[in-house]
């Protein structure tokens, strides 16, 4: 069962793009995750298919998927850029994305092209009034 | 099955229930244009003068027990338990289709779980899916997982001229359309694929080589697979005789990477060519790449043990651009014909009956060999093996079809540098003096 809007987490500081995927600025680098109700509407996750560093991406090319035992979902870059790393962990624990979705769970770090392209993104209250439609 | 034909009133009732006035009205959605006008040519003919018009077709071919056949190449005449017809006729067997829902069909499910486990174990691999239609596009379906494994980056596979030459022209059909290469090995004067080329070939993504080959000689699958993990390559091996196991290393314990294959010889009839059973497996890093449909199993919510498809996502009922491979009827039939015959016959069973089907060839072979005929390839051998019979064999082989031996397949059709070669094979159905009979008849 889904949660209502209600009991999702939402956190302060980061931005959120409308395929539910979000970024959160740290040092030069971007890190990329999905949200606490993108995992929520998924479920059990069970497999995250991550690119290969080095790999360079345009804004809203498709970065990665996200499997879980009743779906698979396409994870799409909010702002282009270069992968710089990835979440290693997510290979043999995949379930963090659904228990830590804006930490443990985070999916790659990009180095962007143009760190500006964070803030054409939603912040928590737009998102949340995007999810309430 | 039962054949039970809709009376009128049956086609009334269902029309009523479909909301259509009549049949025209219910196929009103396909165009005027592609639809069938006239009759069909079809004679009319009793039930009975249909039976014996059948079985005079069927007697125009030659096949066991009538005819002695010698004939391998990809198929083979093994003895079928009568367990296997009994069981899989029974129809929560037959009928049964493709196991989406676990909830209704943990049987179905948990035979192919069971066939994946012995196929696995057979091929000494960690992962086996659900079946492919056959060994042919199995070996295709292989060497696409390879490119995909290496996410399309390498491009060209090469294939050994030993694979069967059918097993080849279905790769060729399946990367026509891409641009995906096949590079063909050739082969040594030993029957063995020449891996010797490799390291020239660049942009390589798989080595594809079959053990026992085509001329049932043995391959070095090991070296096939050091060559080929050293070029960073995948090292594919398919087969066509999956008893051979029973005796020879299998491809998962010689470093191969993707094992594929015919399963015809586990229990399944010839049946004119067909359907097969194209056996796929495996290691489990590469799982996510395989194509087709994979059982495993799980537990409930008590607890309790369960059988559920997985990896279904790749698959194309839920994501269709993204499926890995367009396996879709039910080969699950042929799948549980296979496992049944596994477990009957088990570990020890397909041990000597392997040995038996060695031993009958060598026994043909040298008695070949001592008539005057050459063996052309000295390696060791399973099944099957080739002979260079004296020239102008064609008129033989002619007369001994019309005294109902079949004495193998000339192979200058498939390799135009053999001719007057013949692959023959003995499995444990040709007796002694099957052999024997031919042997006489070839020295005549």
């Amino acid at each position: 069962m889904s949660k209502e809007i209600s009991e999702l987490v939402f956190v302060d500081g980061i931005k959120y793009a409308k395929d539910h995927e979000w970024a959160k600025q740290e040092g030069d680098k971007v890190i990329i995750g999905i949200s606490d109700y993108a995992q929520d509407q998924l479920g059990e996750v069970v497999f995250v298919e991550m690119p290969e560093i080095g790999s360079e991406f345009e804004t809203g090319d498709e970065f990665g998927t996200v499997e879980s035992t009743k779906a698979v979902s396409e994870l799409y870059l909010p702002l282009g850029g270069r992968v710089a790393e990835i979440n290693k962990e997510l290979e043999d624990d995949p379930e963090l994305v659904n228990k830590s979705p804006y930490e443990k769970g985070w999916i790659i770090k990009i180095e962007p092209k143009d760190l500006g392209e964070l803030d054409q993104l939603m912040d928590k209250d737009a998102y949340l009034n995007m999810l309430k439609g | 099955m039962r054949y039970l034909p809709h009376t009128s009133e049956d086609i009334a009732e269902m029309l009523k229930v479909a909301g259509a006035a009549d049949l025209d009205d219910l196929f009103s959605s396909i165009p005027d244009d592609c639809r069938f006008k006239g009759e069909l040519n079809l004679p009319e003919m009793t039930e009975w003068e249909l039976n014996s018009h059948m079985a005079d077709l069927a007697s125009q071919t030659a096949v066991m027990p009538e005819y002695k056949v010698f004939i391998g190449a990809g198929s083979y005449n093994h003895y079928i338990p009568a367990t296997i017809p009994y069981l899989i006729n029974r129809s929560e067997i037959s009928t049964a289709y493709t196991p989406y829902q676990p909830e209704i069909s943990q049987g179905t499910l948990q035979t192919i779980f069971e066939y994946q486990t012995l196929t696995a174990r057979l091929l000494g691999m960690e992962t086996a899916n659900a079946s492919m239609y056959d060994g042919a596009s199995a070996l295709a379906e292989a060497l696409l997982m390879a490119i995909r494994i290496e996410k399309g980056k390498k491009k060209t596979v090469a294939v050994s001229s030993l694979v069967h030459p059918m097993y080849r022209k279905a790769v060729e059909t399946y990367f026509t359309p891409t641009d995906f290469k096949i590079v063909e090995l050739p082969y040594l004067a030993d029957g063995t694929t020449d891996i010797s080329g490799l390291e020239k070939i660049g942009d390589l993504a798989a080595v594809a080589v079959q053990s026992p080959n085509f001329f049932g000689c043995i391959e070095n699958i090991k070296s096939a697979s050091d060559k080929a993990h050293n070029l960073n390559a995948l090292c594919v091996t398919c087969f066509t005789e999956p008893l051979a196991f029973g005796l020879i290393k299998n491809p998962g314990s010689q470093g191969a990477d993707i094992v594929c294959g015919e399963g015809q010889s586990m229990g399944i009839p010839q049946s004119f060519g067909g359907p097969g059973l194209g056996m796929f497996a495996s290691l489990n890093k590469y799982v996510r790449s395989m194509p087709g449909r994979l059982i495993g199993q799980t537990t409930d919510l008590d607890g309790k043990r369960g059988f559920v498809l997985t990896l279904a996502t790749r698959e194309q009922h839920i994501r269709r651009e993204k499926a890995t491979s367009n396996i879709c009827s039910n080969q699950g039939l042929c799948a549980t014909m296979s496992a049944m015959y596994m477990a009957s016959i088990g570990q020890t069973g397909i041990r000597q009956l392997a040995q038996i089907n060695h031993d009958k060839t060598e026994y043909l072979k040298s008695e070949l060999e001592k008539a005057g005929m050459q063996i052309p390839f000295k390696r060791a051998v399973f099944n099957e093996f080739v002979v260079k019979f004296p020239q102008g064999f064609e008129t033989k082989y002619k007369e001994l079809i019309k005294n109902k031996i079949v004495p193998g397949i000339p192979l200058e059709s498939y390799y135009p540098d053999l001719k007057d070669h013949y692959l023959l094979c003995a499995t444990e159905t040709i007796s002694k003096s099957d052999m024997d009979e031919l042997v006489k008849e070839v020295k005549s």
